[in-house]
């Protein structure tokens, strides 16, 4: 479920009349563009770009980018875009620095449904003028490379018809690749990369059911290799996307200095689809509701406008 | 009269030269009186029954007419279709009576796959490309590199509904390791389609294809992560930038350099010079007397180019082979099959 509170009653004119007066004159009033994009959804959002653009004959994205900095700055650029324009600009963002950044990558390609993943590659040829699989390859090599590119392209059948002999053989294969560690494995990549997601779990529950542990449990011992990182966070991502997401949350905000840009990320990205239930599961593994947590560990206008997505009420 | 027809008739039978082998038998000379097929008829029956497809009305019209005397002489005339059995009689050969339920289904398949939605289409062509296996993988090369960026989309979902799988995941299945890269990747780009295009890297990564091509003793470019990245992401124009800076470099065009791997120089004719490349496989197709499969290529191609690039293909034919498509098709084809291909490759011009 979504965090975000819309009020009833929104004026897009008045809003886009606020906004340019937020913007006017010397300083900036943050709070008054926190209170007012941090209560529309998307479509919303669009309109008011669009009245804006109308009205003063200027971008607001360009003006907000202007007028606000640092943490609140990207936030608020992310949460500005269309959904799918804002997934194409992280992904671009990811794969320039791809050796690390790369689950992003990954939660694109495997947490998405296939028509959202090919919304976002479409989005990104839009903005970007080439496709998201020529720049992942680009930026990448070896093993990483064809993971990721298998990852970004596929087209996964999305029902729910399952094989369950090929669970079991497919469940056999990946087991015997992670025993071995061979983890570039061509099957365990043509496993991952192709196969529908209804199939993948059925082989990742055939796995718990032959060896006792789960297939992600397994893959943790060794994180030194990318690859071995990569295909442990597309298992999770496949298997379970809220329970990923939670973990980055806990990882952003636990590290020694927060990671503001995965805060970032997941909060922009999720608090119009199922913040809601993450917040629930973070608090269930925590026992600090995410809101404090938040709180705890970010600060000024940037800290306000996160916690007014989380769905915070004045 | 009767009487000398049944005389003539019991000589036929009984005579000499009728132990002879066929080769040695005297060919009788028609005579009004005797019901012997005329040469002409004779001819143009056994082209009704071979080449592509079948000539229908010539079967109705002289067969249909034929006396039991003409249709032995037929089958007499005619050593490939029928064979002379021991106990005397002329036996249609089995081979070529299968190979004739294809020619008589030939007018059908086409009407078959041009009535059907062209991402229904391309599914089942890659579906059966898959069963009948890797001496059919150049359909899934054509398939993947000429179709546009959503038409192969299309496909991928037409394939979902028809097979409960995805495409990637059966060719991925299918295809042995070596070739399988590829192929997977190219099945699920989704290039982008502007004209936008970066010369100077389309340079450097001609210069990387002609490195993988001139190191293929040492490691095959299709297995080659820099041949696959450049011919599975990058856009169509871009990729025809670099068939461009490949000829400055090297003299030569790149596909002329890849006999050492047919699939690859399938992909990047597909890719960079789609209308030769259909053109050679349309006159493969329209070789008399090919292997079954390759024939079938003939309806394929008009079939799914036909409301594409028919009018490019036709030049380039022409220019290639020196005579019309057109003509090409009205000497090998037969009957429905025939003038159904010629409409179809007369749309758009």
């Amino acid at each position: 479920m979504a965090t975000i509170i819309v009020p009833e009653n929104v004026s897009i004119h008045e809003d886009a009349e606020n906004l340019q007066k937020a913007c006017k004159g010397w300083g900036t009033d943050e709070k008054a563009i926190i209170n007012i994009l941090g209560h529309r959804n998307a479509i919303q959002r669009k309109q008011i770009r669009q009245t804006y653009e109308e009205l003063y004959q200027e971008d607001l994205i360009k003006r907000l980018e202007s007028e606000l900095s640092g943490d609140l700055e990207k936030a608020v650029y992310r949460w500005i875009l269309d959904p799918v324009d804002r997934d194409a600009v992280l992904a671009n963002v990811a794969i320039k620095k791809a050796e690390t950044e790369f689950p992003v990558i990954i939660e694109l390609s495997c947490i998405y449904s296939p028509e959202e993943l090919l919304a976002v590659r479409r989005a990104y040829q839009s903005r970007y003028k080439r496709s998201l699989e020529e720049d992942v390859a680009a930026h990448t090599t070896g093993d990483l490379r064809k993971f990721l590119v298998g990852l970004v392209t596929t087209y996964r059948y999305d029902g729910p018809e399952i094989n369950e002999r090929l669970a079991k053989s497919e469940a056999d294969i990946l087991h015997e690749a992670i025993k071995d560690k061979i983890f570039n494995h061509e099957e365990v990549i043509r496993i991952l990369t192709t196969r529908s997601k209804a199939q993948l779990k059925a082989s990742f529950n055939r796995y718990r059911d032959e060896h006792g542990t789960s297939i992600t449990k397994k893959l943790l011992k060794d994180e030194s290799n990318v690859l071995q990182k990569a295909l442990h966070a597309a298992i999770r991502c496949i298997d379970d996307p809220k329970k990923y997401y939670e973990k980055v949350l806990r990882n952003a905000i636990k590290r020694s200095g927060t990671d503001e840009d995965a805060l970032t990320r997941v909060i922009v990205t999720r608090a119009e689809k199922d913040l809601k239930d993450l917040k629930e599961l973070y608090y269930e593994r925590n026992s600090v509701a995410l809101d404090d947590a938040v709180s705890k560990e970010t600060t000024g206008d940037y800290k306000k406008f996160l916690l007014t997505l989380l769905g915070k009420e004045d | 009269m009767t009487f000398w027809v049944y005389i003539n008739v019991a000589w036929q039978r009984w005579s000499p030269s009728n132990s002879l082998p066929n080769s040695k038998r005297p060919r009788p000379t028609p005579k009004p009186t005797q019901r012997m097929a005329h040469p002409d008829e004779l001819e143009t029956l056994t082209k009704a029954f071979s080449g592509h497809g079948i000539h229908e009305q010539a079967l109705i019209s002289i067969l249909g007419k034929w006396q039991p005397e003409e249709k032995k002489s037929f089958r007499k005339g005619n050593p490939n279709l029928f064979i002379e059995d021991e106990r005397n009689f002329e036996r249609w050969d089995d081979q070529h009576v299968r190979l004739l339920k294809h020619e008589f289904m030939r007018f059908k398949n086409a009407v078959v796959l041009w009535t059907m939605h062209p991402w229904e289409r391309d599914a089942r062509l890659v579906k059966e490309a898959l069963k009948k296996g890797p001496q059919s993988y150049g359909i899934l090369i054509e398939i993947s590199c000429t179709r546009s960026a959503d038409e192969l989309l299309g496909t991928r979902r037409a394939y979902h509904s028809l097979f409960d799988h995805s495409i990637e995941e059966d060719v991925a299945y299918h295809v042995n390791v070596s070739e399988r890269k590829l192929f997977v990747a190219l099945v699920s780009a989704y290039r982008y389609e502007g004209s936008k295009v970066k010369e100077d890297i389309a340079k450097s990564e001609a210069m990387t294809l002609s490195n993988a091509i001139k190191e293929a003793d040492n490691r095959k470019p299709i297995e080659d992560d820099e041949v696959i990245r450049i011919l599975s992401t990058r856009s169509k124009p871009h990729l025809q930038a670099i068939y461009k800076h490949y000829n400055e470099i090297s003299g030569k065009n790149i596909d002329e350099e890849l006999d050492i791997d047919l699939r690859l120089k399938e992909t990047v004719q597909c890719l960079c010079i789609p209308q030769k490349y259909f053109s050679k496989v349309l006159d493969t197709a329209l070789t008399k007397d090919t292997d079954k499969n390759i024939k079938k290529a003939l309806t394929r191609v008009i079939v799914t180019r036909a409301d594409t690039d028919m009018r490019e293909i036709k030049q380039e034919y022409n220019n290639q082979f020196g005579v019309p498509l057109s003509k090409k098709i009205e000497d090998t084809t037969n009957g429905n099959y025939k003038d159904f291909l010629l409409t179809l490759i007369a749309r758009g011009g």
